[in-house]
């Protein structure tokens, strides 16, 4: 008998409607997967009530015929979704207790899909951070190990949860959010597909915001063709969302033809970073040599603000926290500290954001606080946000020079091991973002394809990025890229 | 620009966020690395260069100005962790 768990979401979706398998059936098969896999600590909070109701009404949609494709399909919800009546807490001391009225628009519409929703998916605290180690949680757990050595990886973050729970198949797919990389650093680190979307194809209404110039939703998958599926599913005009597009959305598998001959595929030199590792050099040059391979045409091209990306994006994600952190006031949700006699309003206040906020995140409000603080806000903020217009201008200017598509390394190494950056300084753990903050920064679509492994047997990714709104173009290019990588390597089950 | 105690403390106050005395010298510190990478920014010539306001130039969507929501009293009190006779309660705010 087939494992159902290692199915892809679209072989899943072909045996629900050929009745090869019922949605119960899967989704019990994941439940037990999820209840052996707590040393991953990907799940969080398990939903087995609703999933299986939700996959019993699945079941009876799909034997009338015309269900949709996400139909019975069993997922993860990262814990910055909004899901109504189940805990929400951004993986944060300050929401402990929080169950929302409410359901986000992007978990809304994989529910009226008719996707059963199996639990809530562990991540950075406000999805801030690369190694999902600043989760109230304590660590979600990569299933992938170097080689023989029972070391702890991190599977990175801040979509952590997320990654490991798709790579260990304990769900078929999983949402994720991606504020400077944290989608496709995550994918790359644990051997699955991620992609930002371009902003505001994503309605981000219901997610808990962290930056929200540059916070998108996107599909956590086995592959490219499951991106497609899953992205078709949650994006599309959403009036709660001012910032959401109103653009119709195409049928993104169809546009899955792997024929990529004459595309434009741009190799920007800025990436080359110095100390980059001789294996994330090798890979890359692997990859362009496969998309040539292909039929593509490969351009060297130039995006000159690359350096200064991170530091604005430092002073920028940061400025937004500060203000959309605000809310955590111990008034209206979440935690309270405890007062002592004659306390007022004000230590209410300082007491209840420093016992809710984990240390990293009362840094980065801090940050973010000094940056837009009077005499400071021209100097710093005013100044991040011009050289985010270049930013935008260097990518406008290749894409005018007819680049379609442009490849970068995802990560600049392979997943790290957990507790190895604790004592370095921060700005060493934020370099992890290095190639896919830019992306957030120009509000394009990106995306992380697993094309290889390391020495030590660790899976790494490549990024593609695209024009704005044409994310079906990008994952076909992607899906080009799947196709001559083949990359089929699975972390062996310890767990 | 570097970052001294007392600074750290008033930007502690201004995010309304309780640090002890003594966790002020390493939070400045940090605050001095973080503040060190972003002064990068200031290779950069932006004369002339506009700050970004919106990442995708589209004009926000309008919408006839009617009540859309409300009467969620209930529902809005629910997670609050004091909530007395249909209000958030707070400490006593004004003497």
């Amino acid at each position: 008998m087939t494992d159902l768990t290692k199915l892809t979401l679209a072989e899943a979706r072909d045996k629900l409607r050929a009745g090869d398998v019922t949605s119960v059936e899967l989704t019990e098969t994941f439940l037990k997967a999820i209840d052996e896999a707590d040393a991953l600590n990907a799940f969080v909070h398990k939903t087995p009530e609703i999933a299986l109701e939700r996959a019993k009404a699945a079941d009876a949609r799909i034997a009338q015929g015309d269900a949709p494709d996400m139909c019975g399909l069993p997922i993860g919800i990262k814990d910055l979704f909004c899901t109504k009546g189940v805990a929400s807490q951004a993986a944060s001391g300050i929401l402990e207790g929080f169950t929302p009225e409410y359901e986000s628009t992007v978990s809304q519409k994989l529910e009226d899909s008719g996707a059963v929703m199996l639990g809530k998916l562990n991540m950075d605290e406000f999805a801030m951070g690369s190694s999902n180690e600043t989760s109230v949680y304590g660590n979600a757990i990569n299933p992938w190990r170097r080689g023989n050595d029972d070391a702890a990886l991190t599977p990175g973050g801040s979509s952590g949860g997320s990654a490991a729970a798709v790579a260990a198949d304990l769900c078929l797919a999983a949402t994720g959010t991606d504020t400077g990389g944290s989608i496709r650093q995550p994918a790359a680190f644990t051997g699955i597909t991620g992609i930002k979307p371009t902003y505001g194809r994503c309605s981000r209404w219901g997610v808990v915001a962290f930056a929200s110039s540059l916070d998108q939703a996107g599909p956590m998958t086995k592959d490219v063709r499951d991106a497609a599926i899953m992205l078709e599913a949650i994006c599309g005009h959403d009036e709660k969302d001012s910032t959401s597009v109103d653009l119709p959305v195409p049928n993104f598998e169809a546009m899955l033809t792997g024929d990529i001959r004459g595309k434009k595929i741009g190799i920007p030199k800025e990436y080359r970073m110095d100390g980059m590792p001789a294996e994330i050099e090798k890979l890359w040059s692997e990859g362009t040599e496969m998309l040539k391979a292909a039929g593509a045409e490969i351009v060297d091209i130039s995006l000159p603000h690359t350096k200064y990306a991170l530091p604005a994006y430092y002073v920028i994600a940061p400025a937004e926290a500060s203000s959309n952190l605000a809310r955590y006031d111990g008034v209206r949700y979440g935690h309270r500290a405890t007062l002592a006699a004659g306390d007022g309003i004000t230590e209410m206040y300082e007491k209840t954001r420093a016992e809710g906020f984990g240390h990293e995140v009362q840094r980065r409000v801090m940050v973010g606080t000094y940056v837009l603080s009077a005499g400071f806000y021209d100097a710093y903020y005013n100044r991040a946000r011009r050289v985010r217009t270049l930013i935008k201008q260097d990518f406008e200017n290749v894409f005018a020079q007819g680049i379609d598509a442009i490849l970068t390394p995802a990560t600049p190494s392979a997943a790290f091991g957990l507790g190895e950056m604790t004592d370095a300084d921060p700005i060493q753990m934020y370099l992890n973002d290095v190639f896919t903050v830019t992306v957030n920064l120009a509000g394009l679509p990106g995306i992380s394809v697993p094309t290889g492994v390391d020495s030590q047997g660790l899976p790494l990714g490549l990024q593609l990025i695209g024009r704005p709104w044409e994310e079906g173009d990008l994952l076909n290019t992607a899906y080009a890229l799947e196709q001559a990588a083949g990359f089929v390597a699975k972390p062996g089950k310890w767990w | 620009m570097s970052i001294d105690e007392s600074t750290a403390a008033k930007v502690a106050k201004l995010a309304r966020i309780k640090v002890e005395e003594d966790a002020l010298p390493a939070l400045a510190q940090e605050f001095n690395a973080v503040l060190g990478f972003i002064e990068q920014l200031n290779e950069v010539d932006v004369d002339g260069v506009e700050p970004m306001v919106s990442v995708t130039p589209m004009r926000l969507k309008r919408r006839v100005d009617v009540v859309t929501d409300g009467d969620q009293q209930e529902k809005i009190l629910s997670n609050a962790p004091d909530a007395r006779e249909g209000f958030f309660a707070v400490p006593k705010v004004v003497e």
